[in-house]
């Protein structure tokens, strides 16, 4: 359904989001940013599911079955470690 | 409804959700639910994934998912906030190699060209963020040495590295059948994420961290043109845009150029003696206190030092001390301390310091003349007064936290040996500065029970 053409417009999209998105963090969030933003590109994990569960027991499924494994790593404990840095930010209570 | 549109629906929804987490990251108020709304995001795309009528056999999933969940779990839970960097990377790296992994694995004998081609970048980007940041965690973690590699030759031999990739890419997309070329191209790509990180030395590692993670961003987007999914499009173009935009904010804070930081260290830089004027005062802790104790305005400025002494802790005793005796005290964050961007501001922050007592550099220099004691811990450049004054200087034009401009500076450091770069820092013989040599946790902790 989707031609490259029409991808590559949603690439285009995003990155202009990406940059407007992420100018306004301010200095103090930048590594909560970037281990949230790292907990996001492990989304690779959406397509490593498909190659994962074709069931024929070939060299294509088995790279599939690493890359849902890598990339549940990289989506649970960027996730975890990134909630865990953000408990420890707060205001001043005067 | 048929799945496949299901599938789709839930992909756009999952993607608005990436939206809003990063928009609600952009203020400390909001930033914790903003995670928890991209994570559930996630959980959205991999829920509609799962309805996939492709996949008949779960086991391998549920295994992969499960070994790599507890994995995640566990090291998100261990790991200190000292080594929050190396641990970034690392997690950076496995999403590298996921899409490595991914685009490899949708390579078939009927793709067309252009999925060929993106096959090859996302091997190309994950590859090279998978061993990058391998390097850059053993440089982090002091697991490897944390210096600048440089041999006589490693422009050629990069040359040929990139050569060989250029090379082995184009046979590859004329011939797909034949696996040679594809092995070639993967090998490549490993050695050249080697090759690009080993000459770049601790100190830049904020860029190359924020560089690392904008490529498995675009590993993440570049598999998913090899597999036909927007999802993956959108969502790895955002963080691709995230890592492009820190690597710039370094890059401008350390007054250099990306290209500058990739492939030259410090150490070509030319050795040109300045002579500096005046002598280096030591003070005791004894005195400092008696100093300390009559401050009404205080700024900390904290480097790498203060998190590899563990001093955050102390640093925030100190500080209530402070404030209990009337002083007002802030904190003076330089975009460069520390080995990733905003790494003092998470180390304070589990120290229980109130994000608003934190100050980019911006803000306190024009406060820096009001202020009674300026204390340096651990922060050596970006503290360097020869980065205004000295032309000659490898760091001359960086922007730094003028801490001369207050009444006095106390700089607590371990013995003189010059910082990471090796560059003479004028401020340790200006005549108000003093310095407290020692460890930094055992100089606080001794300031501490002066006012006790």
């Amino acid at each position: 359904m989707s031609g490259a053409e029409y991808l590559l417009f949603i690439l285009m999209l995003s990155i202009f989001l990406g940059f407007e998105l992420i100018n306004k963090v301010p200095a103090t969030l930048h590594t909560p940013l970037m281990s949230g933003a790292n907990a996001i590109s492990g989304i690779t994990v959406v397509g490593a599911v498909a190659l994962a569960g074709t069931g024929n027991e070939n060299a294509a499924m088995w790279l599939g079955v690493g890359a849902v494994t890598l990339a549940s790593i990289n989506v649970v404990g960027g996730y975890m470690v990134t909630d865990r840095m953000l408990s420890f930010f707060k205001k001043k209570e005067d | 409804m048929t799945t496949e549109l299901m599938t789709q629906l839930g992909y756009v929804l999952a993607a608005g959700l990436f939206i809003f987490g990063l928009k609600m990251l952009g203020s400390p108020a909001t930033a914790r639910r903003g995670n928890m709304i991209s994570a559930i995001g996630m959980l959205v795309a991999i829920v509609s994934a799962l309805l996939d009528q492709g996949i008949v056999d779960f086991t391998y999933i549920a295994a992969g998912m499960v070994v790599g969940g507890a994995i995640g779990a566990i090291a998100a839970r261990a790991v200190a906030m000292t080594a929050m960097p190396e641990m970034v990377a690392l997690f950076n790296g496995f999403g590298g190699a996921a899409s490595l992994l991914v685009g490899w694995a949708a390579l078939s004998p009927d793709s067309s060209t252009f999925t060929l081609i993106t096959i090859v970048l996302s091997i190309l980007i994950g590859g090279v963020t998978l061993t990058g940041s391998l390097i850059a965690y053993g440089k982090l973690s002091e697991t490897i040495g944390s210096g600048a590699i440089t041999f006589s030759g490693q422009q050629i031999v990069n040359s040929l590295v990139v050569l060989g990739i250029f090379g082995g890419a184009v046979m590859f997309c004329m011939n797909p059948a034949d696996p040679t070329w594809l092995y070639i191209v993967i090998g490549l790509a490993l050695v050249f994420g080697i090759m690009a990180v080993i000459p770049i030395g601790g100190a830049d590692m904020p860029v190359v961290i924020s560089l690392l993670n904008s490529y498995s961003g675009l590993a993440a987007c570049a598999a998913g043109f090899a597999i036909n999914n927007n999802v993956l499009i959108v969502a790895g173009s955002l963080v691709g845009a995230s890592g492009i935009i820190l690597t710039q904010i370094m890059c401008k804070a350390m007054n250099r150029s990306l290209s500058n930081v990739l492939f030259s260290g410090f150490a070509s830089v030319s050795s040109e003696e300045t002579v500096i004027e005046g002598e280096i005062k030591p003070i005791s802790v004894d005195d400092a206190y008696y100093v300390l104790e009559a401050a009404t305005n205080v700024a900390i400025i904290p480097g790498y030092g203060m998190a590899v002494a563990q001093a955050q802790h102390v640093v925030k005793e100190l500080t209530e001390l402070l404030e209990n005796n009337g002083c007002e005290v802030n904190f003076g964050i330089h975009p460069v301390a520390g080995r990733m961007p905003g790494h003092m501001n998470v180390l304070l922050a589990e120290a229980d310091v109130p994000y608003d007592q934190l100050l980019e550099m911006d803000e306190i220099n024009p406060r820096m003349e009001t202020v009674d004691v300026a204390i340096v811990i651990g922060a050596n450049d970006v503290v360097n007064p020869a980065a205004r004054e000295v032309e000659s200087s490898p760091i001359y034009g960086m922007p730094v936290i003028n801490v001369a401009d207050a009444r006095t500076v106390f700089v607590l450091k371990r013995s003189m040996a010059s910082g990471f770069a090796g560059i003479e820092n004028p401020l340790f013989y200006k005549e108000n500065t003093r310095m407290l040599f020692g460890d930094a946790k055992e100089s606080i902790g001794g300031l501490i029970r002066e006012f006790s």
